[in-house]
């Protein structure tokens, strides 16, 4: 019970402090919207159902990688998040906690294009439920990297210059704007070595069931990815934070 | 036994570099523990370790008697941690910090914000509560993340420099809620470079150089021995006598003495012996001096730790004050 309560405030004091300051909740509204408007004022005709799934992927994919690294370099600095660890909660719980709210804050960056694209553009969904459940696995799967990357970075800047290091090939390389198969094969093996493919592949198959890869594999190997994420980010905090 | 921690052979190593080197000391339940020593001796390495933020190397640590080296989690419950910079959350109020940490330890709402509420009023911030912690002054700053340290009601609180770069009004204030806090039964593990803090709030000390323990005792027993000569001051009103002659008939009537002018108004007694100080008031009186003030001069903490470690205090001081 205790750190259930611990969980919790931990989780809203970032949500508070954090995720639902009006500039954030302003990028979360504003930059999927930009994107959609340059993708209709560049092309006019463009097809919905194929850019569709790219703007939910740079939505929560920019919204989160970057959120969660910045607020854990930014009270590391401030020693904020010495506090943290010296309470008397498992480091697991406490990470559960801290990503948690940045997995929220990436899920709630999809809503704008996805009202965008059933209202305004007619965008049909073949199915909402899986829609939703691979808007999540994309948010915990990039909120893991902002983690990872929170690990390494001692100033903020870091944080946002590393997070791009990660976010920008994914745009090329993860089937968010451009299919994989139209990749050279050497990209491919990239592609696939990036769990944000599968997430990709998997808000494909609801969109339009233009899915690659079958949704168990999807399921299994982002679960893997995740987990290996989450542990090697622990394995690197008690490592370099409690040397 | 009436510990509350219990070090063994605690050591720290960096890379072949030996920190924390084979210490050992024990601390007592509602005593004030003082951690001395230069930039680099090893004390926050050794706070790090007792907390839980650094892994020991080797050695043993135990809190109330139960060995916890490797179980740090469970002695967190009832340690609380004030750092030497105020690592609260700026943007959040006083009232909202204290919560928070409260909350982190696992207390319910109604039972954090009773205990936040008593905190404010016993750390005279209750006007300031909801004020964003970044509008505090440093020392609020320092008194509310102390009453933040306090939330979960520790049986022990780490101090690490509490009073360093603060007015004069709050280190005052500081130091009397360290006393109340003990006196309550809170058992203090204190690090500062002010030893003057030190002698006045400490029961025992342990002096740190090089990762080693140097000395540890009660502050009464490290003073006491430091003095190796009995000093007395007597000052006095400007008088027109040969004062050489003076000195000259006092050293024959209290041949034991050796004495010296300081200035103009004072002399300084010494003696390997004990100083009687009445019948030397008294030849001083037959002698027409108006004497305004006599003192036996006794050696402090400070001269305690530069006896036992050698450190220009000065230098030690003005290395902190820049960081």
């Amino acid at each position: 019970m205790k750190s259930m309560i611990a969980f919790w405030n931990i989780l809203s004091k970032d949500m508070k402090n954090y995720y639902l300051k009006p500039p954030n909740i302003s990028w979360g509204l504003i930059f999927p919207f930009a994107w959609i408007l340059m993708m209709f004022l560049r092309t006019k005709t463009f097809n919905v159902v194929e850019i569709f799934p790219g703007i939910i992927g740079m939505s929560v994919l920019f919204g989160t990688t970057s959120m969660l690294a910045v607020t854990i370099t930014f009270e590391k600095k401030s020693r904020s998040f010495e506090r943290l660890l010296l309470a008397p909660i498992s480091l697991e719980l406490l990470i559960t906690a801290k990503i948690t709210g940045a997995i929220l804050f990436g899920i709630f960056n999809s809503i704008l294009p996805i009202l965008i694209s059933v209202f305004y553009f007619n965008a049909s969904i073949y199915n909402p439920i899986s829609l939703f459940l691979g808007v999540c696995l994309l948010s915990i799967i990039s909120t893991l990297f902002g983690l990872f990357i929170s690990v390494s970075a001692k100033e903020v800047f870091e944080a946002q210059t590393y997070s791009n290091f990660f976010r920008f090939p994914m745009i090329f390389l993860c089937g968010l704007f451009v299919p994989i198969t139209t990749l050279p094969i050497y990209l491919r093996i990239i592609s696939y070595l990036l769990p944000v493919t599968y997430a990709m592949d998997f808000i494909r198959y609801s969109i339009d069931k233009s899915n690659l890869i079958s949704n168990t594999l999807s399921l299994i190997l982002i679960s893997v990815f995740c987990l290996l994420l989450f542990y090697i980010s622990i394995h690197n905090m008690k490592k370099k934070w409690l040397k | 036994m009436n510990s509350i921690i219990k070090v063994i052979n605690l050591c720290k190593e960096y890379n072949g570099f030996k920190a924390v080197n084979n210490i050992n000391f024990e601390i007592q339940k509602a005593e004030i523990f003082g951690f001395l020593g230069p930039n680099g001796a090893g004390k926050t390495t050794t706070i790090n370790m007792l907390t839980g933020m650094a892994k020991i190397s080797s050695g043993q640590i135990f809190y109330n008697n139960q060995d916890l080296t490797y179980k740090i989690k469970i002695a967190q419950k009832v340690i609380g941690i004030v750092p030497d910079e105020s690592n609260l959350y700026d943007e959040m109020s006083g009232f909202d910090n204290l919560c928070f940490c409260g909350s982190i330890y696992g207390m319910r709402k109604k039972e954090r914000e009773t205990k936040a509420n008593q905190l404010l009023e016993e750390f005279k911030l209750l006007d300031a509560q909801n004020k964003k912690f970044k509008a505090y002054s440093k020392g609020m700053k320092r008194k509310l993340t102390i009453a933040a340290a306090l939330m979960h009601s520790p049986e022990i609180l780490f101090l690490d420099e509490p009073t360093t770069g603060i007015d004069v009004v709050s280190v005052r204030q500081i130091r009397n809620l360290i006393k109340e806090l003990n006196e309550k039964g809170t058992t203090i593990f204190l690090t500062t470079h002010y030893i003057e803090e030190a002698e006045r709030l400490c029961d025992r000390v342990a002096f740190i150089m090089g990762g080693e323990i140097i000395k540890i005792d009660s502050v009464i027993r490290l003073i006491d021995d430091t003095q190796t000569n009995n000093i007395l001051e007597i000052t006095y009103e400007p008088l027109q006598l040969n004062m050489k002659d003076f000195i000259n008939s006092l050293q024959i009537n209290f041949n034991k003495i050796s004495v010296s002018i300081k200035d103009e108004t004072c002399i300084k007694i010494i003696s390997k012996e004990k100083i009687d100080i009445s019948p030397i008031i008294s030849f001083f009186a037959q002698h027409n001096f108006y004497i305004l003030e006599a003192k036996l001069i006794k050696p402090s903490l400070e001269d305690a730790f530069v006896k036992y470690t050698k450190i220009d205090i000065t230098q030690m001081k003005k290395e902190k004050e820049k960081r």
